[in-house]
């Protein structure tokens, strides 16, 4: 299952600015103050009500193109979300991390990233007690901070061990991706971002050093450049056998 | 056979002892939430590999053995066994306070306790844990109408056992409820599996038993009231037969997962080189748990002392925290098979044993569950007329 993919001038996600903005981005601004502005983005499941089901957003990533030694996408996500490493590795959050694999049969070492998997059968959804974490109609997984009461079974039902439960006190968060302490987090796909039609931090920051291991695109449009690559390609989903239809998939593993 | 006469129990120095003592620990457990409450969960040894530790250990625990502490109130109600029909008062009190202990555990571990109001007013019923919450709160409301028809008067029995019969439904759905927490996880070698509905259910017959002998004991001591060893020795009889049952779904679990190759691995850790895990489970959970009072209650001649169920009740009780805890952080430290067929490793523990070390809060926070369900059944047995004042074998009968 080793197949390239080729290089060519369209590896930019296929997206259109004007789709996000006609796909009624879930954005609420609420003014503090003269010059202090706080914007939740699709925080909340009303606020997401207006993601657009015709779209399913995913990410078709490379491991042929990863870079073991590289860590651009870890770094752009946590400077993005806010989130970062204080030394404590055991109870740090860590919304997207790099795995090293080694196939046992041959040796062969691979490199890649690994977040929410934004499932289209998520097992943090159908767990959770209160609601609080929910799949918006365009599949981006997202836990609403608001109703999250820390129990952690999401953290006990997830295969991808995506999420993280916040330990300590938070300072300094980003205002678009709100945290706190006894809550559950992880990945958003960068909905803020992706509600703005700009593409995830990490998709960005790994297509700068050039390595272009992670295309982001719209599943359901046949003509986007993930659609095509995966119609072209053989890819997988981790535990393809939970049938959990993942939005995030792999290829050349 | 002169008439059960039930009795509050007398204000004496030693029970005032016990309630200081109880009333301390409870207090070092709200000191320990409010310090969790303050600094955050860095404040236990629980991290991102292991998301349930040491209290979820103790409030497990406790809403399984309150199941089972009903066990004596649905023998004598239910299965028309006369013996235990003097008992079927504290049984319920004690069933409701063992789950009223392990829901404040449960409640004030969460990441956010002060959202309480939410987990009750927002459900999500696709999720075992919502649905938790009406089996909980039903079960503590049935069990509450069951002990007002058994003391007030002029009820006739069928009501009786009718509220006796639905409470005992009841309690197999909770253990159910709280079994399937942990087999609805597909995402987890460890668990994943139907057998833990019917694993936690003869759980909670034995530790509910075990933990039914030993408060019987301490309050019949408290306040000087005899009980019979014919009794107590009945009692530990059917305590053995629970433990038996809880040994044989654990010997089928394993032997299941033995059978499939993609489970293998997970059986091999606590089974055999799982360290701290591999230990409780064989020490714990098989010997002390298990093999020992088994034993104990069926011996010739130890079997016959009267200590030998009070014994075999604690070990029970040790074996039962053993076992919970191989179930609960034991399937957690062993890691998810994300890549079959690879090796793999990260920044964030993938691929390998999670570290757990519980700290001093964990356990604060656990006793402080444990003492608030003993307090709340020395109350229930000071204000209401729930203990019997004379449990001996000549006025209980032995007779079925």
């Amino acid at each position: 299952m080793t197949f390239r993919l080729p290089d060519d001038e369209s590896e930019k996600p296929d997206l259109k600015r004007r789709d996000f903005l006609r796909s009624g981005a879930a954005v609420a601004v609420i003014t503090l103050a003269p010059g202090v502005t706080l914007t939740a983005f699709g925080g909340s499941e009303a606020e997401a009500g207006a993601a657009d089901a015709g779209k399913r957003w995913g990410l078709l990533i490379d491991a042929s193109r990863c870079d073991p030694d590289c860590n651009a996408c870890v770094t752009a996500c946590s400077q993005e979300n806010g989130w970062e490493d204080t030394g404590k590795p055991e109870t740090d959050a860590q919304w997207i991390r790099k795995v090293t694999l080694k196939d046992k049969a041959t040796g062969r070492e691979s490199s890649l990233p690994v977040m929410c998997q934004h499932c289209e059968e998520p097992p943090c959804v159908d767990v959770c007690p209160t609601g609080a974490s929910f799949k918006r109609a365009d599949g981006i997984v997202l836990v609403d901070k608001h109703i999250c009461i820390g129990c952690r079974y999401c953290m006990m039902a997830c295969p991808y061990k995506a999420r993280s439960f916040i330990h300590e006190p938070i300072v300094n968060q980003k205002s678009w991706a709100p945290r706190g302490k006894g809550t559950v987090e992880s990945c958003t796909l960068c909905v803020h971002r992706v509600d703005t039609g700009r593409i995830p931090a990490c998709v960005e920051a790994c297509a700068a050093t050039g390595n272009k291991a992670i295309i982001f695109g719209d599943l359901k449009d046949p003509e986007s450049e993930i659609s095509r690559r995966l119609a072209e390609y053989p890819s997988l989903a981790l535990r393809a056998d939970l049938d959990l239809n993942p939005g995030v998939r792999y290829t050349n593993l | 056979m002169e008439r059960t006469i039930y009795r509050e129990l007398k204000a004496t120095r030693r029970v005032w002892e016990m309630a200081v003592l109880l009333g301390l620990v409870i207090l070092a457990g709200l000191g320990a939430v409010i310090y969790l409450e303050e600094v955050g969960h860095i404040g236990t040894g629980m991290n991102n590999q292991v998301v349930w530790g040491t209290p979820h250990v103790f409030a497990i625990f406790m809403i399984v053995a309150a199941s089972g502490a009903l066990n004596v109130a649905s023998i004598a109600s239910v299965f028309g066994k006369a013996p235990y029909k003097p008992m079927s008062r504290l049984s319920g009190v004690l069933a409701i306070a063992l789950l009223a202990g392990g829901l404040a555990v449960l409640v004030l571990d969460l990441g956010r306790p002060d959202r309480l109001i939410i987990a009750m007013t927002k459900y999500n019923f696709s999720s075992i844990f919502a649905w938790n919450i009406f089996l909980y709160t039903g079960f503590m409301a049935i069990v509450a109408g069951y002990l007002y028809l058994q003391m007030a008067r002029g009820i006739p029995d069928r009501y009786i056992k009718t509220a006796g019969l639905l409470a005992f439904l009841w309690r197999l759905a909770l253990t159910t409820g709280t079994g399937s927490i942990f087999g609805w996880l597909v995402a987890r070698p460890g668990y994943d599996a139907a057998i833990m509905a019917p694993l936690f259910i003869a759980m909670s017959f034995s530790f509910g038993m075990a933990v039914f002998i030993l408060v019987l004991a301490a309050l019949c001591r408290l306040g000087e009231r005899p009980i019979g060893e014919m009794l107590l020795r009945r009692m530990g009889r059917l305590l053995a037969i629970f433990a038996a049952a809880v040994l044989y779904f654990t010997v089928v679990q394993h032997l299941t997962n033995l059978y499939a190759a993609e489970h293998t691995g997970f059986e091999r850790f606590i089974l055999l080189q799982g360290g701290i895990y591999t230990m409780l489970f064989w020490v714990g959970q098989v010997l002390i748990g298990g093999l020992i009072p088994i034993a104990m209650i069926f011996h010739p001649t130890f079997g016959k002392n009267p200590k030998a169920p009070l014994v075999a009740s604690a070990l029970v009780i040790l074996g039962g925290f053993a076992q919970v805890y191989v179930i609960v952080v034991g399937g957690q430290v062993y890691p998810m098979e994300m890549f079959p067929g690879y090796e793999y490793s990260s920044s964030f523990f993938d691929g390998q044993i999670a570290n757990y070390r519980p700290k001093l809060t964990e356990f604060l926070l656990g006793f402080g569950g444990v003492a608030l369900a003993l307090m709340i059944t020395g109350v229930g047995a000071k204000v209401l007329r729930i203990l019997p004042t004379n449990l001996s074998d000549a006025n209980v009968g032995q007779k079925s």
